[in-house]
């Protein structure tokens, strides 16, 4: 029966709530069906793995790849690139993380993430301005409209993409990301296309202003990414090329569903949304609780084991394919009281939904500070929103969950 | 509920005696308003300040980044309690429950928390200690004044001890450019808390820093100018040093003076008391209404063969507070032990080191994930064929795994491998503690209960 539940869950007729099944799967802590992955889906069991350093990120220490059921032809940006930190094990991925690190956070750069808040600002305003002057309050799409040119407008602005060159970006980042997003109309072979195609583009372009940057460093992430000379030394230029795609394309991806999901749980709690409206700095709380309600990485499937491991009783194989069920794990009862209550008020939320240990989410502090700002400013100036669909249309992707589109209807934007 | 309802009683209007305004003191206030507490609390702390925080001391406030003002310890909720701050307790009525200050006056109790702590360990030779420009550090106001010396830019510093704090503080000096001598007895800087071999990484990071680090070597005297100013100090092998500020780092004593004569179980190692924190007396009976927690405790844990672990750690305070608080409130079928797993962290020369478990009961150590010459590593520490200890330096992320081995007593040398094994990790080879009876400036974790295999003691019974 069990094993119905796996392919339920890649099933994209339960995208919209894949609650119940989660609720399902986690009667069995570690689910094998005896050729697939191991399945882990309660929170202990997932955040100790998490830390534990007997799992690789590396793919190359599987022992086979060919019965992971997620693996697409075509998928991997390691095509085109080497791998990213998120996919490689110490030492590199520590070199690595460091390095990127310098450039954006504390110790090295306390203030990057904090001193992009006037600029997040004004791209939020930006965005809601235009929905306000297109003037069709019948029905807005908040993600084509919101929710995905936001972060993308962001990521530029950080690696330092010029202006004139952000509209030409959004289209690359749109295809790659509709390429994580399988669509059964459309032609395989064209989208495959067209996928590798932008990830050529996106790569020349970005060689070109690393060359750029390399010559006239002008301080954004980029600059400092090329010239940073860390203890570690100096990335090399495709390494360079690699962190730009992972930040780009994770840092894309997550924040679009976190922003999305959010609203959509705020349309379906109107109480919260109300309070939203006349206290922001409730805005960083119902972040969080947000992260373990509706998580934007529902599960992280390319962990790998480096010995016979035992995990709640059961016996993992060296070499096995784990897939850490992150959303599932945020709404364990042992972990969490009354866990499928969203709750913006909750103080015990130490939740799974930016991952734990080395591979913790990158952008984290990026993320937050977006998805807080986004909520709390759609909260204060949209009119009576309503959703105009419940459930709204799912994206196909089962890891990356969230709506394709969310319509809504208003009575007018606030100023 | 108690039959009579004393606990009840008590909780709402009992009297609870804090001795010891401190970390350990504040976290168990409130926790046991937290629990409901509502009678007369009253916190007796010797310092005239309320409670604040010391491992910030021996760093960003010698580093000048914070001012010792700055330290406040952050409250948790407002405990409304008695302040008899500047006051030292001074003795202990058992019988009658009471509790002597030195301002002559004393306090009832029905239920007495003891949280002293330690205090630094002077310079053993008092005329040699009064010098000025010979300081410890242990209080803000050790802090407050070294702080300005340092400013004041002196032509040397000499730290005497290499453990935790005196590596801090010759960290601090060389952040600042100032010129640091330390001097260590035993053969490497942390060699009692972590071993050699990791002594050996720490002595690199010394000298990489510019220290210069002398070990092997005692300091056997200081010499003061004729104004009373220290000048130079006088080692072991027989040279002089130039120094114009002397930091005495020789590890701390127990706060216990003060109940010589009540009858409490308290001595130069601490007030031992049973695992739910109830001090026992001099005849080896747990009390029922007295308490202890934090640096001044030392009590059995299960986890090392129920010797008395006496600790030098924040988190330990804190949650040994806790858990204080919570079973003096609490009917004997719902005390909880206090069976934390000892950690530690430091932070010197820009990195960061944490541990885990006991290392100073390990024979042995395995470098699991890293290098030591990168200076980012894991060391897991064995005893007797299972894991009892880690080290990490700039890599902490991965110690919560360590500490459930040490919590399953898992095998040592742990039989799998780990990311980020590296071929001086394939062997684990003998972690190089110095021998126990030569001192140096000590581990922060002392085993100070008798193991079986302690055969040295001597029983005398009482005769009545
Ligand atoms: C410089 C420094 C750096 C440190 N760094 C770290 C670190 O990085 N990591 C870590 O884990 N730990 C560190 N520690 C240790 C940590 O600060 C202690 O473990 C913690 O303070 C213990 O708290 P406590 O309340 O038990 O004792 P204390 O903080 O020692 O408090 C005891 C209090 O009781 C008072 N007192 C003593 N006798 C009497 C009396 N008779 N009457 C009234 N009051 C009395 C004392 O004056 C003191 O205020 C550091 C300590 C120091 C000094």
């Amino acid at each position: 029966m069990t094993q119905d539940i796996l392919r339920q869950i890649l099933d994209y007729s339960n995208r919209a709530d894949p609650y119940p099944l989660y609720k399902e799967l986690r009667r069995t802590p570690v689910y094998h069906d005896g050729s697939g992955p191991f399945v882990v889906s309660t929170y202990y069991e997932i955040q100790a793995l998490l830390h534990d350093p007997r799992i690789s990120s590396d793919a190359r220490n599987l022992a086979s790849a060919a019965d992971d059921p997620l693996a697409e032809p075509g998928e991997e940006e390691e095509t085109v690139l080497p791998p990213s930190f998120l996919k490689l094990d110490p030492p590199e991925h520590d070199r690595l993380r460091r390095m990127t690190n310098r450039p954006f956070g504390p110790p090295h750069s306390p203030h990057r993430v904090h001193d992009m808040r006037g600029d997040l600002h004004d791209i939020v305003k930006g965005l809601i301005d235009k929905i306000a002057e297109n003037g069709n309050a019948e029905r807005i799409d908040l993600v084509e409209e919101f929710s995905y040119p936001f972060p993308v407008t962001v990521i530029c602005r950080l690696l330092g993409v010029p202006p004139e060159d952000e509209a030409r970006f959004h289209v690359w980042a749109d295809t790659l990301a509709a390429s994580l997003d399988p669509d059964p109309d459309a032609d395989p072979k064209e989208r495959e296309r067209r996928t590798h195609d932008s990830r050529m583009e996106l790569g020349m372009y970005l060689s070109g202003l690393i060359e750029e940057r390399r010559k006239n460093p002008t301080g954004d992430m980029l600059s400092e990414l090329v010239t940073g000379n860390s203890p570690d030394g100096t990335m090399t230029t495709m390494e360079v090329l690699s962190t730009a795609a992972l930040l780009l394309i994770a840092g894309h991806e997550t924040t679009v569903n976190l922003i999305t999901n959010g609203m959509l749980t705020l349309l379906r709690h109107p109480e919260v949304l109300d309070r939203l409206r006349s206290e922001p700095e409730l805005s960083v709380n119902l972040v969080e609780e947000l992260l373990r309600y509706e998580p934007p990485v529902q599960l992280v499937p390319q962990r790998s084991t480096l010995a016979d491991i035992e995990v709640a009783g059961v016996s993992i194989p060296k070499g096995a394919s784990l897939w850490l069920v992150l959303a599932a794990g945020n709404r364990d009862p042992l972990r969490f009281e009354d866990p499928d209550r969203f709750d913006p008020d909750r103080e015990d939320i130490q939740h799974l939904g930016l991952g734990s240990g080395i591979h913790s989410c990158f952008g984290a502090p990026l993320a937050r500070q977006e998805a807080q700002l986004a909520l709390s400013e759609l909260a204060r100036r949209l009119e009576n929103p309503r959703l105009l669909a419940d459930p709204p249309p799912y994206r196909q992707n089962a890891v990356l969950r969230g709506p394709r589109h969310l319509p809504i209807a208003v009575d007018g934007i606030r100023p | 509920m108690t039959a009579d309802g004393s606990l009840e009683r008590l909780k709402r209007e009992g009297r609870i005696v804090v001795v010891g305004a401190s970390l350990a003191g504040l976290r168990a206030a409130e926790t046991m308003r937290e629990k409901g507490f509502t009678g007369s609390l009253t916190m007796i702390g010797d310092e005239p300040y309320e409670p604040y925080d010391r491992p910030p001391l021996s760093k960003q406030v010698l580093l000048g980044r914070a001012g010792p003002e700055g330290t406040a310890l952050p409250r948790r909720r407002d405990i409304g309690a008695e302040w008899r701050l500047g006051v030292p307790a001074t003795g202990l009525d058992m019988a009658a429950r009471r509790v002597r200050l030195g301002d002559g006056n004393e306090v009832e109790y029905d239920r007495l928390l003891i949280a002293t702590g330690v205090r630094a360990r002077p310079w053993p030779q008092a005329d040699e200690a009064a010098l000025d420009g010979v300081f410890v550090l242990r209080t803000r106001d050790d802090a407050a004044a070294l702080e300005q010396k340092l400013a004041a830019g002196p032509r040397r510093v000499l730290v005497i001890g290499a453990g935790f704090t005196g590596s801090e503080i010759a960290s601090a000096c060389r952040e600042r450019g100032l010129p640091v001598t330390v001097a260590e007895r035993g053969a490497a800087p942390l060699v009692g808390a972590l071993g050699g071999v990791i002594g050996e990484v720490a002595a690199e990071m010394h000298r990489e820093h510019g220290v210069d680090l002398r070990t092997g070597i005692m300091v056997t005297g200081l010499e003061g100018d004729a104004t009373g100013r220290v000048r130079a100090a006088h080692l072991s092998d027989g040279t002089t040093l130039e120094a114009d500020v002397v930091v005495v780092s020789l590890g701390a004593m127990r706060n216990t003076e003060w109940l010589a004569g009540s009858g409490l179980g308290a001595g130069p190692r601490g007030i031992a008391c049973d695992a739910g924190c109830r001090a026992f007396d001099i005849r080896g009976i747990v009390t029922d209404d007295i308490y202890v927690a934090g640096d001044v405790a030392r009590s059995p844990h299960a986890l090392f063969g129920y010797q008395f672990l006496s600790l030098e750690h924040w988190g330990n305070a804190v949650a040994q507070a806790e858990t204080a608080a919570h079973n003096m409130l609490s009917e004997s079928t719902d005390r909880r032990p206090h069976l934390w797993v000892p950690a530690f962290w430091s932070s010197q020369f820009g990195v960061n080191i944490k541990s885990v478990g006991v290392p100073s009961m390990g024979t042995e150590i395995m470098i699991t994930q890293g290098s030591r010459g990168e200076r980012r590593f894991t060391g897991v520490y064995g005893y007797q064929g299972r894991v009892i200890g880690a080290v990490t330096f700039d890599q902490s992320r991965w110690l919560q795994f360590y500490e459930r081995l040490i919590e399953e007593t898992a095998p040592f040398p742990p039989p799998f491998t780990t990311v980020d094994r590296r071929p001086e990790g394939n062997r684990p080879m003998p972690a190089d503690f110095p021998d126990p009876s030569v001192p140096t400036h000590g581990p922060t974790i002392t085993l100070s209960g008798y193991s079986p295999a302690d055969r040295r003691m001597t029983f005398t019974p009482a005769h009545h």
